[in-house]
């Protein structure tokens, strides 16, 4: 603070001593490269803000027929006009963590062998698939996990989930049902695939940034790859690897085309990973061109809010558990 | 010098980056629990010398090393040996501070977690004692919770040491410790040095000719990886056997 202060004086002093009309040019300039930038910044509210305006006035209709139900209920019924939002939340909220659960641990792993473990020569080809994955557009996962994905899943791996984890004490019952290639489970590995280049770069560049005598300080009291990277690099990252965990729920959360390929799309709860179901998304893009009347349009508009607060809810808890980490490691001043 | 307090028997050390020939033909004994000093003009292969003692070099790729360093009867180069366990007992302070993201007292039990299973209160006692060592408990004991970052430079390179000390190895190699730090803080390691001699073999690279003098017993002066001379500190500042060494240490070249 102080060095950036006293920079800052040196430099007004240096402007007092060019001429005064270069002076008040600079400073116009200055004003409005200022406002410009605030204005911009300004704009982020106002589209956050409209955003939720419109969303919570497209709702009303909806809230007001079935109040705080629609959130607890599980019915889709547009024949007697009756809708609730459980089935949806409840397929975001598996897929997602079925994405997380699969994706954090293998995006970890890659931005770990990239960044530490790999020789040279793999390091760059490797950096640009990852890269290269992300890019991939959505609709493209969708159709590689409908026509090529889902058909190998169910002829090849369901039946041995089937078979090996569907009498699992506790947690069988999620994995026993119909090998049909499309379901809750499908999506989440799809899922899963498109989030990890998300997660995987930005947790490789995070990584990239600590300096190399920190880890050689770990390593030099005898810390093995596995302890330097645990102890030492993660703490030192966390921030940016929890940032790159979000980008890739804040997506999983979202995603719509991959998902609504490979789900099925069915209203139901199921206590079966196997089974189809739905998420909010892609209820929405299946949905809206064929609602009609208030209530039907404003029940999907209140599910798009829905996921907006999920979303805005999964945000504030990766801000809370970084401040419970950092308590963690002591008061820092 | 007698040859069983020889701690470490560098023999015809050859080390290459690549094909850069970065040190040549190094024979070197560094008497044990001696304060041994590495000086020599930038790039001169000293850092590198010291960091073949604990093959920190073995993190990178394209780095050969041909010779044999030799500490209690046991080849250091040798590809069987347990790089963890040597380096358990090779500690190391860098250049700059490097606190771990984490508590004054996490920082100094770091390394001792990592080879032994301490009671809670075997841990208190063994954190107090690197702290102690490091002179540095009476400044940090209200606040050993804090984040080790929360300290200034100095103090947070004697954490460093103290976490080096932790683990109580037998050798402390010291990569010019004080380059970062002020004139103050620079005291305070050196006397701390002074004091470690007593128990640990001590190794330190240093730019500083004035810092040579004060803390080392032997001073090995090296130029353009080939070690030039070493000796007793005394005799190397005031009668050196080279007049390379004289060159340098006198300031006509370096």
């Amino acid at each position: 603070m102080n060095v950036a202060q006293s920079t800052l004086n040196q430099v007004v002093l240096a402007e007092q001593t060019t001429p005064p009309g270069n002076k008040d040019k600079g400073a116009l300039w200055d004003s409005i490269f200022r406002n410009t930038t605030k204005f911009f910044a300004i704009l982020v509210f106002c589209l956050i803000f409209g955003i939720m305006l419109t969303l919570l006035y497209g709702s009303l209709p909806a809230l007001k027929t079935f109040g705080f139900s629609f959130i607890t209920s599980d019915a889709w019924n547009p024949v007697t006009v009756e809708f609730g939002a459980k089935v949806p939340i409840v397929g975001t909220l598996v897929t997602s963590a079925i994405a997380m659960l699969i994706g954090i641990p293998l995006s970890f792993g890659i931005a770990l062998f990239i960044t530490e473990l790999s020789p040279k020569w793999l390091k760059r080809p490797l950096g640009i698939a990852v890269e290269l994955l992300a890019g991939v557009p959505s609709i493209i996962y969708g159709m590689w996990g409908l026509f090529v994905f889902a058909p190998f899943f169910a002829d090849n791996i369901q039946p041995w989930i089937n078979d090996n984890m569907g009498n699992l004490p506790g947690i069988g019952f999620l994995f026993q049902g119909p090998p049909m290639g499309i379901g809750m489970l499908t999506a989440g590995l799809i899922l899963a695939i498109m989030v990890v280049p998300f997660i995987a770069s930005v947790m490789r560049d995070v990584f990239e940034i600590v300096p190399a005598m920190h880890k050689e300080s770990a390593y030099g009291l005898g810390a093995t790859t596995w302890e330097v990277v645990w102890k030492v690099v993660l703490p030192y990252t966390k921030i940016g690897v929890v940032g790159g965990i979000m980008l890739g729920l804040g997506r999983a959360l979202g995603e719509t085309m991959a998902v609504t390929f490979v789900i099925g799309n069915a209203h139901d709860i199921s206590t079966s990973l196997m089974m189809p179901g739905n998420t909010i998304s892609s209820a929405l893009a299946n949905e809206f061109t064929e609602a009609v009347g208030d209530v039907y349009t404003s029940s999907l508009i209140t599910l798009g809010l829905l996921l907006f607060v999920i979303t805005f809810i999964v945000l504030a808890c990766s801000k809370l558990l970084l401040i419970k980490l950092a308590q963690k490691e002591g008061k820092q001043s | 010098m007698m040859d069983n307090n020889i701690k470490i028997d560098v023999n015809k050390l050859n080390f290459y980056y690549g094909k850069f020939h970065a040190i040549k033909d190094v024979n070197l004994k560094v008497p044990s629990k001696k304060v041994t000093a590495f000086i020599g003009p930038s790039g001169c292969g000293k850092s590198t010398l010291l960091r073949i003692f604990n093959r920190m070099y073995d993190l990178y790729p394209n780095m050969r090393v041909e010779g044999q360093i030799m500490m209690d009867g046991r080849n250091v180069l040798d590809k069987k040996e347990d790089l963890n366990m040597l380096r358990a007992k090779v500690g190391m302070v860098f250049q700059k501070p490097t606190p771990f993201p984490m508590s004054i007292y996490d920082n100094v039990a770091f390394g001792v977690k990592l080879y032994e299973k301490l009671s809670k209160t075997e841990m208190d006692d063994r954190v107090e004692w690197a702290l102690q060592k490091a002179a540095l408990w009476n400044e940090v004991k209200d606040k050993l919770g804090q984040n080790g970052a929360s300290l200034s430079g100095g103090q947070q390179q004697r954490l460093c040491i103290a976490r080096g000390i932790a683990v109580k190895p037998e050798v402390l190699l010291l990569d010019e410790p004080c380059s970062a730090l002020d004139p103050i803080s620079t005291a305070k390691v050196e006397e701390l040095i002074h004091e470690l001699k007593a128990d640990y073999t001590t190794v330190i690279v240093t730019h500083n000719m004035q810092q040579a003098a004060r803390v080392s017993d032997y001073t090995a002066y090296m130029y353009l990886g080939e070690l030039i001379e070493f000796g007793d500190t005394d005799m190397m500042f005031t009668k050196p056997s080279r007049r390379e060494t004289e060159d340098y240490i006198t300031g006509k070249f370096g």
